[in-house]
């Protein structure tokens, strides 16, 4: 039992890394606002596609959410990080990462928003509609207030995901939390570092999960 | 374009790799289907025992369901394969990303088939034990063939997210298809092996997304 202490709850090691994990915390959170907000709009835009008249259109946007959704995101980084170089193009870990995730997210927001725009009624458009209400209007007054309701549960559990996506840089050699952690793991020869940083994980997405659990009761009620 | 081609489409590294890369998807293959039975299995059970309102030992799986359901699959396949080894538990690269893989798995399933029954109406519960069927009984044949037809589309949503994290695996040596790539990939100085696994992977994964996306099609129209 002491040695497991020793090996994985070392309060020494532990507050000897902290302020390693602390930057490494930073820049999971810089990476998270920047792939999280890009995914966000990016997702808008694909679904915005995917519900299109155009035939084209709805087919590209469809294939587009197809394919990121088949592929690994830690193979989609890889592929950018390892293989554009060989085309000429050199790219730093942090930009690999973001449109590494960007282009996997954005997929998965994309399908979010699409479940929650068809989840209204066909009918509400068309009365809103036939009062006089303007697509735009339609759109903003009626169809979004309840979509977004529809939609919150799935949009925070992917945004949790997201924060876990994140994680992956550390393959990548990007100083973020697991990285980092990994780091002083290395020179400690103890996994503390490792379970710190899983708890600063929890923190940041306990509460997030909690959240998740409780509006899913609340809509299956 | 031709130089493109030379770099990611070379015809000679192509046939060159083809073995590893197949001796990877069979890795792949055998470490998913063994994270599904599991995780699908394991989720179930908890599922099932959460529904006897037993007060201590539901802590014990809400816990356990938020944890895994919160922590990057990464960090505990990390403290598993470099940690564990320190208080004398070696285990293979394979199996840390099975037994991580297959615990998380296992910690959605269960959300996602206590949601199941939680949706069942009470009166069937009720109904169920007034003719005698007993809770047990009531549990298998009652509430979970409707649990287990409401969990469909979202397990099968959450088994194709958690499978393609077999691709962790190259962070700890095994040999699975991203691996067998990147490995290829430095051997040859091409990125040919890299655009091999994409391909691998699509050829796996493509045919599930499909399907997935029938699915939630089919429930979508059930609502309306």
């Amino acid at each position: 039992m002491d040695i497991f202490i020793d090996q994985f709850f070392n309060i020494e090691i532990m507050r000897k890394s902290l302020p390693l994990l602390f930057k490494g915390l930073w820049m999971t959170l810089q990476l998270c606002s920047a792939v999280i907000l890009l995914g966000l709009i990016g997702g808008l835009f694909v679904a915005l596609g995917n519900m299109s008249e155009r035939r084209w259109l709805r087919w590209i946007s469809i294939a587009y959410t197809d394919l990121f959704r088949a592929l690994p995101p830690l193979v989609l980084l890889i592929f950018i990080y390892a293989g554009l170089p060989f085309a000429g193009i050199n790219i730093s870990p942090f930009a690999a990462v973001v449109i590494a995730f960007l282009l996997n997210n954005s997929s998965y927001y994309a399908e979010v928003y699409r479940a929650g725009l068809i989840s209204v009624a066909k009918g509400q458009w068309e009365a809103a509609q036939s009062t006089g209400l303007s697509p735009a209007q339609t759109l903003i007054h009626v169809v979004l207030p309840q979509a977004v309701r529809n939609i919150l549960p799935d949009l925070l559990s992917n945004t949790v995901e997201v924060v876990k996506l994140t994680s992956l840089a550390s393959v990548i050699s990007l100083s973020e939390l697991l990285y980092n952690a990994g780091m002083a793991r290395s020179v400690t020869y103890n996994a503390s570092p490792l379970v710190l940083a899983a708890l600063f994980y929890l923190v940041l997405l306990w509460p997030l999960v909690r959240l998740v659990s409780h509006f899913q009761r609340r809509l299956a009620a | 374009m031709d130089r493109f081609l030379q770099t990611f489409f070379n015809p000679v590294v192509m046939a060159q790799y083809t073995p590893d890369i197949i001796a990877g998807v069979w890795v792949t293959l055998q470490i998913a289907a063994a994270v599904i039975v599991a995780g699908i299995a394991g989720g179930l059970a908890l599922a099932c025992l959460r529904s006897y309102r037993i007060r201590a030992l539901n802590f014990f799986i809400i816990c356990y369901a938020d944890i895994f359901r919160a922590l990057p699959p990464l960090v505990v396949i990390l403290i598993l394969y470099f940690g564990f080894p320190s208080i004398g538990i070696q285990l293979s690269g394979p199996m840390v990303l099975f037994i991580v893989l297959a615990a998380t798995l296992a910690a959605f399933a269960e959300e996602i088939f206590w949601a199941g029954f939680s949706s069942v109406e009470k009166g069937q519960w009720e109904a169920g034990i007034a003719t005698g069927l007993g809770f047990t009984r009531t549990l298998a044949y009652v509430a979970l063939p409707q649990a287990v037809r409401l969990a469909i589309p979202p397990l099968v949503n959450r088994v194709l997210a958690i499978t393609k994290m077999t691709a962790l695996g190259s962070a700890i040596g095994v040999s699975e298809i991203l691996s067998s790539a990147t490995t290829a990939q430095s051997f040859s100085g091409s990125a040919t092996p890299l655009t091999m696994s994409v391909v691998a992977y699509l050829v796996i994964f493509l045919p599930m997304v499909v399907v997935a996306r029938w699915l939630e099609s089919r429930t979508a129209w059930k609502k309306r």
